[in-house]
Order: structure tokens, then sequence, then C-alpha cells
């Protein structure tokens, strides 16, 4: 049996783990809002932007543009993996990093080099332990306030890159936010562009407003050309608000369970030093009343 | 009171604006143009620049732009842009010191790599958002 002293401290200690864990949780669900918010905020630039990428797209040849024309011969493949920078969040981490790691392989298996960029600590640190070719590392971005910026930059590097001939293909592994319970990573491919698919519940709704004589400028094809890199930007920013909001989701729902078994384990605890107590008196009761009867004689 | 058409200056991390104005003229990539309501349907890139609307009591207003698209509708005009600041958000002393670095960089680089087109750049956009300050102060 644990002294009284010694359960007494331990109960401080979790008591104090508790404070953090729910410290976490508090702050997690406040970045989890803003975060939230620059999400709804990025939804109608988006939503417009595709729209009218879909309704240039139609009107010129497909095969027109670089990014869109697949190589004829793949050898260099490229993984943008987006992780987060600091722990403390789950099974997060583990599982874009799954995702990455079951795409390198499918990559190796089929012959191909593999290289990595790097948003985020975790999946760099994985990347140094199995020494993989990292060509890029991004931190203190997840999590924080994310600037278009930042995703123009890099996608512009990605965009050099693949038309120079190191990268054949460029893929996205993130976490898409579904909600509160579930943030499943995600792969998708970001270079060449695949097929720009013209919504067609957009088309309906926008059909009469699109009249035939839309004057464009300069030309659909070269507008097309302006288009298409700030559909990669897009895509990775995307990407990246949507792993910051998962990031503080999965946080605030890991700090949420800790709390739950921080006040667990001060019950058990709790009820373990009463016992303690309680059995402590009891002796003393029995030595009292035991050295009582031997005085009488 | 004149017909009025819907502006909407849009950016990946906010709406600038959203209101209903008399007029607007924008930087089109094939020079500057102007829409009033019931303009032909028309859709073109945009250069660095400032777009200039006035607003329904016929206040003039300056936005400055980074390049982007507009899409021109009867009833509204759509302009996507990287990045949008109106007057009072522009960093003047940043896009000051923005322009000081990119001359430096333009005297002190060859004309031949990527750095003395990005600084090109960078020179044309700090020109621009200082333009933009100070055709909104007048």
């Amino acid at each position: 049996m644990a002294t009284l002293k010694e359960v007494k401290t331990k109960i401080s200690a979790v008591k104090k783990t508790k404070q953090i864990t729910k410290a976490m949780k508090m702050v997690a669900t406040s970045k989890l809002r803003s975060s939230q918010m620059t999400m709804e905020a990025f939804r109608p630039y988006a939503e417009k932007f595709s729209e009218v990428l879909g309704n240039i797209a139609d009107k010129t040849g497909d095969e027109s543009n670089p990014l869109l024309t697949p190589k004829e011969e793949i050898v260099n493949t490229h993984i943008v993996l987006l992780t987060s920078d600091r722990g403390l969040c789950g099974g997060f981490n583990t599982h874009l990093i799954e995702k990455a790691e079951a795409l390198y392989e499918e990559k190796i298996a089929q012959g191909r080099k593999v290289s990595f960029t790097n948003f985020g600590k975790k999946g760099n640190t994985w990347c140094r332990k199995n020494k993989l070719t990292v060509d890029n590392t991004y931190l203190n971005i997840v999590g924080s306030k994310i600037s278009f910026t930042t995703a123009s930059k890099s996608g512009d590097e990605l965009i050099m890159k693949f038309l120079f001939g190191e990268y054949d293909e460029v893929f996205v592994v993130y976490a898409s936010y579904q909600g509160m319970a579930s943030q499943p990573p995600v792969i998708r491919q970001i270079l060449p562009i695949p097929v720009i698919e013209t919504k067609t519940e957009v088309e309906k709704g926008t059909a009469d407003r699109y009249l035939p004589e839309h004057i464009i400028e300069p030309s659909p094809d070269e507008l097309l050309n302006e288009m298409l890199p700030r559909n990669v930007y897009i895509q990775i920013y995307h990407a990246l608000l949507e792993t910051s909001t998962s990031e503080h989701a999965a946080r605030m729902r890991a700090m949420d369970n800790a709390t739950k078994a921080c006040n667990d384990m001060i019950d058990s605890l709790t009820l373990a030093y009463n016992k303690a107590r309680q059995a402590a008196i009891t002796a003393e009761l029995m030595d009292i009343v035991g050295g009582a009867e031997a005085l009488r004689g | 009171m004149a017909e009025l058409i819907r502006l909407e200056v849009v950016t990946p991390e906010k709406f600038v604006v959203s209101e209903d104005v008399e007029i607007v003229m924008a930087p089109g990539s094939l020079g500057q143009f102007g829409v009033l309501p019931d303009h032909t349907p028309f859709l073109t890139s945009l250069k660095i620049g400032s777009i200039h609307y006035r607003d329904a009591k016929s206040k003039p207003h300056v936005v400055f732009v980074s390049g982007g698209f507009a899409e021109v509708l009867p009833d509204r005009v759509t302009i996507l842009a990287e990045s949008a600041e109106r007057r009072r958000d522009i960093d003047i002393d940043r896009a000051r010191a923005a322009l000081e670095r990119a001359q430096k960089r333009l005297a002190a680089d060859k004309a031949d790599n990527i750095n003395f087109e990005r600084a090109r750049i960078a020179l044309y956009r700090a020109m621009e958002r200082i333009k933009a300050f100070e055709a909104a102060r007048n």
C-alpha cells in the first residue's frame, strides 16, 4: 500500500497535468475557430476560380499547356508532405506519415526516384530518420496563420522544377478536414494538373449567365496559361488550410481525452488516498485501545 | 440616381470589396477598361495596378491589386486577385522599402537571371502600390 504522502504527491502531479491539457485544449479550440474562419473566407475565391477556370478550359484545346500534359516517361516523383510542427495531437501525424510512406513505397516499387517537400517538423523528422531526399522544408507554417504568398512561393518552385524536368509528377499528402471527428489523410496529384472537370451543377446554375458572346482577353489559351499556375497555388493553399484546421481539431480531441483521463486518475487516486487514511486511523485506534487495555491490567 | 453594378473584389484570404457601385475602372492586361452597368460579358486577366471605382454616393475609391482576373457580367464585376488592398490597408513604408530594395537589386544584378525578373516585378508592384496610395490621397 502506498503511503499517504506518496499518494498525495501523485494526486497533485496529475492535477497539474490536467491543468496543462485543459489549457492546451482551450488554445486548440480557439485556433481551430480562427482557422475555420480562414477556410470559410477562402471558399468564395476558390469557387469562383474553379468556375471561371472550368469555363475557359471548355473553350481551349486540352493539351495546350505543359502543366496539363503528362510526361511521356516518369522518373522523378515528388511528394509534398504536410504535417504539423508540434506533437500532442493524437495519431494525426502518424496517419499522414503512414499515407506518405505507402505512396513512397508504391512509387519506389515502380522504379521511380522519390523526393520530398516537407511542411511541418514531424514529417521532416521522419524523412531524415529514413534518409529520404528532402528538397525543401517549410517550418512554422502549418497550424499558424497561413498567407497565400507562402502557397504561391512554394507552388512556383514546384512548377519551375516540373517544367525543368526535375519532377515528372507531384503529389500532395495532407489531412482533409471533415469535421471534428475525422481528418483522414488524402493524396492528391497537383502536377501535371489532372483533367479539369467542369462541374455540371455549377454550369446549370450559371448557364444563363455565360452568354456565348463572352469576350475573353487576351485569348482563352493565354488566359488559361495564366490561370493554371494559380490553380496549383490554390491547391497548395487549400491543403495547408485543411491540414492546419485538422491539426487543431486533432489536438483538441487528444487534449480532451487527456483531460478526461486525468479526471479518472484523480478519482481513483483520491479513493486510494481515502482508503489509506482510513486504514491509518483504524490502525492508530487499535493501538490506543490496545494500550489502554494493557494499562487497565 | 444612376443604375448600379455590383463590385466584388475577392482574395484567397478575404472579401476586400463587396458593394454596389456606379463605375469601375480596372487595369486589364490589354489595357485599362471601364465598366458601367449592363456591360457585355467579359473575362480578362489583370495587370498589377489600381482599381478605381465610384460608390453609390459617387465617392471615388482606389484598391490596389497585384494581378488576377476580372469577370464582368451585366450586373456584376468579380475580381479575383491574389492580393488586394484598400488605400487604408496599404503599408506605405513597406512599399517604399520594397521599391528601394528592388532598385538596388536591379542596379546590381545582371539582366539574364531569374532574380532580375523577380526584382523587376517587385519594383513594379511597389511603384503601383505607392501610386494607388497617392492617388487616393488627392
